[in-house]
C-alpha cells in the first residue's frame, strides 16, 4: 500500500529505512552479500523476490534514492560503499570477499577501486531483482537479458501517476489564472464569463496534461521521430483536431477562430513540453541527446505557449 | 521489437580506445544497452547510438580505456540547471564532485 501510494507521488521521497546490514533468512558467514539503495521499495522488492533465500544485505545510504538515481549522483557510490563494509564490520561477519552489486549501481561504483580499498571483490549482479535468484543459482552468470534493461508497456505504465501528479501541480496554477483572466475579461458577468470561456481553457490545459503524462509514456515507441518534443508535438496536435473534425466547421467569426487556434497552439505545446519531460524516466535517453533536442525544441514550446495564450486573450476581448 | 528503444542518433560523447583496453570486460559486464560487444577477444563498440550516457563503463574501466561526459538524459534537470537551481533530487546536473543535500522534491 505504501509503495503504490509512493507511485503517486505521496510521501517517496521520505520512502527510505537506515542504512547498515540486515539479514534475510538466516544467513551465515558463507551466505552471499548483496547490496542495493536505502529506498523502501528496492528493499522491498528484494525482499519479496528473495523469499526463501537466506543471505546478508548491506544496505547504502542513498538519502532514500533508487539505486540508478543514486549511483548517477554517487550517493550509491564507492566511498560509501567503502564506508558501509567499515562501518558494518562486514569482514568479520562474512568468511568470503565478494560482493553482489545490482548492475545499475555501477554508474557510481568503480569495483576496481572497492577491491583496492575494501579487498572485496564487486560482481554485479542482473538489472532486475526478479532475476537474482537465477543469477546465484547459476554461479552468478548473468545471461544478457538480465544485463539489458527494457521499457516495456508495463514498466511505462507505473511511471504514468509520478508524472500526471507532478505536473498536475503546475497546470492548476495555470488553470487557476486562465479561469480568473476570463471571468474578468470576458464580455457578461463572473460567472458566466467562468462557464463560457474559463471552462473550454481549463479543458485545453487538461487535454494537453492528459496528451502528455499518460498518452505519451503509454505511446512512446509508436510515436513518430525520436526526439520526445516532436512525439509530444504530433500527439497534441493530432489531439486538438479531433473536436474540428467532429464537429465539423462550427467556426464563426473571429473569436471562434482565434479560440480554435490558440486551442491547438497551447495543447500542442504544452503536450511536446510534457512528453519532453519524461525523457528523464526513461531508460534510453542521453543528456547530449537531451540537450539538442531542448535547444530547438523549447523555444517553440514557449513560444507556442506565449502566442496560444496571446489567441485565447484576443478571443476572448473580440467577444 | 520495442525492448530496443533508441533515441538520437549521433550525439553521445562516448569514446572507446582500443589501445588502452585490457580486454577485462567489465564495461560488458555493466552497460544497460549492449552499447560494446567483444568479437574474437577483443572490445569494440556494437552500437554508438545505444549508448545513454551513463558512465557506468568509464567507472569501471581499470585501464582508463573509455572517456564519457556523463550526464542524465533528463530534460527537467537541463531546465533546472538554466533556472540556477540545485537541489532538487535527481533533476538536476551536478559537478561530478557536486554534492546536493538530497533533500526537496524531484522526480526519481
Amino acid at each position: 500500500m505504501r509503495d503504490y501510494l509512493a507511485r503517486w507521488n505521496w510521501q517517496r521521497m521520505d520512502h527510505r529505512l537506515d542504512p547498515g546490514l540486515y539479514a534475510l533468512g538466516n544467513p551465515d558467514e558463507q551466505s552471499p552479500v548483496l547490496v542495493s539503495a536505502n529506498y523502501v521499495m528496492s528493499f522491498n522488492r528484494l525482499r519479496e523476490k528473495l523469499a526463501g533465500r537466506s543471505l546478508w544485505l548491506l544496505v547504502l545510504d542513498t538519502d532514500g534514492i533508487n539505486v540508478w538515481c543514486a549511483a548517477g549522483k554517487g550517493t550509491f557510490g564507492t566511498d560509501e560503499l567503502v564506508a558501509r563494509i567499515e562501518e558494518t564490520g562486514l569482514k568479520d561477519i562474512v568468511s568470503h570477499r565478494r560482493l553482489v552489486l545490482p548492475q545499475l549501481g555501477a554508474p557510481g561504483v568503480a569495483a576496481h577501486e572497492v577491491k583496492k580499498r575494501s579487498g572485496f571483490t564487486v560482481s554485479y549482479g542482473p538489472i532486475r531483482a526478479g532475476d537474482i535468484q537465477d543469477y546465484l543459482d547459476s554461479g552468478r552468470v548473468a545471461t544478457p537479458q538480465m544485463r539489458r534493461i527494457t521499457f516495456r508497456l508495463r514498466e511505462r505504465i507505473v511511471l504514468i501517476p509520478v508524472e500526471l501528479v507532478a505536473a498536475l501541480k503546475v497546470t492548476l496554477v495555470v488553470a487557476g489564472v486562465a479561469l480568473l483572466v476570463s471571468g474578468l475579461a470576458g464580455p457578461e458577468g463572473f460567472v458566466a464569463n467562468l462557464a463560457h470561456y474559463g471552462i473550454p481553457a481549463v479543458s485545453v490545459l487538461l487535454v494537453a496534461l492528459l496528451a502528455g503524462t499518460v498518452m505519451g509514456p503509454i505511446l512512446l515507441p509508436y510515436l513518430p521521430g525520436r526526439a520526445f518534443s516532436l512525439k509530444g508535438a504530433t500527439t497534441g496536435l493530432t489531439i486538438s483536431l479531433i473536436p474540428l473534425w467532429i464537429y465539423g466547421n462550427p467556426l464563426s467569426g473571429w473569436p471562434d477562430l482565434l479560440g480554435a487556434l490558440s486551442a491547438i497552439t497551447v495543447i500542442t505545446a504544452l503536450t511536446s513540453y510534457l512528453t519532453m519531460n519524461f525523457t528523464g524516466t526513461t531508460t534510453f535517453t542521453s543528456l547530449s541527446g537531451v540537450k539538442k533536442e531542448m535547444k530547438w525544441a523549447l523555444p517553440l514550446q514557449i513560444g507556442g505557449g506565449l502566442i496560444g495564450a496571446g489567441l485565447w486573450l484576443t478571443s476572448i476581448l473580440l467577444r | 521489437m520495442q525492448n530496443r528503444l533508441t533515441y538520437l542518433r549521433d550525439v553521445t560523447t562516448l569514446k572507446f580506445d582500443e589501445n588502452l583496453c585490457t580486454g577485462c570486460g567489465m564495461c560488458l559486464e555493466v552497460c544497460p544497452h549492449e552499447v560494446l560487444v567483444r568479437n574474437n577477444g577483443k572490445v569494440s563498440i556494437r552500437e554508438l547510438d545505444d549508448c545513454m550516457e551513463c558512465g557506468a563503463c568509464q567507472m569501471n574501466c581499470p585501464a582508463e580505456a573509455i572517456h564519457v561526459e556523463v550526464g542524465v538524459g533528463c530534460a527537467a534537470a537541463v531546465i533546472n540547471s538554466l533556472l540556477g537551481r540545485e537541489s532538487a533530487c535527481c533533476c538536476t546536473i551536478e559537478s561530478p564532485d557536486g554534492k546536493s543535500d538530497g533533500k526537496a522534491t524531484g522526480c526519481c
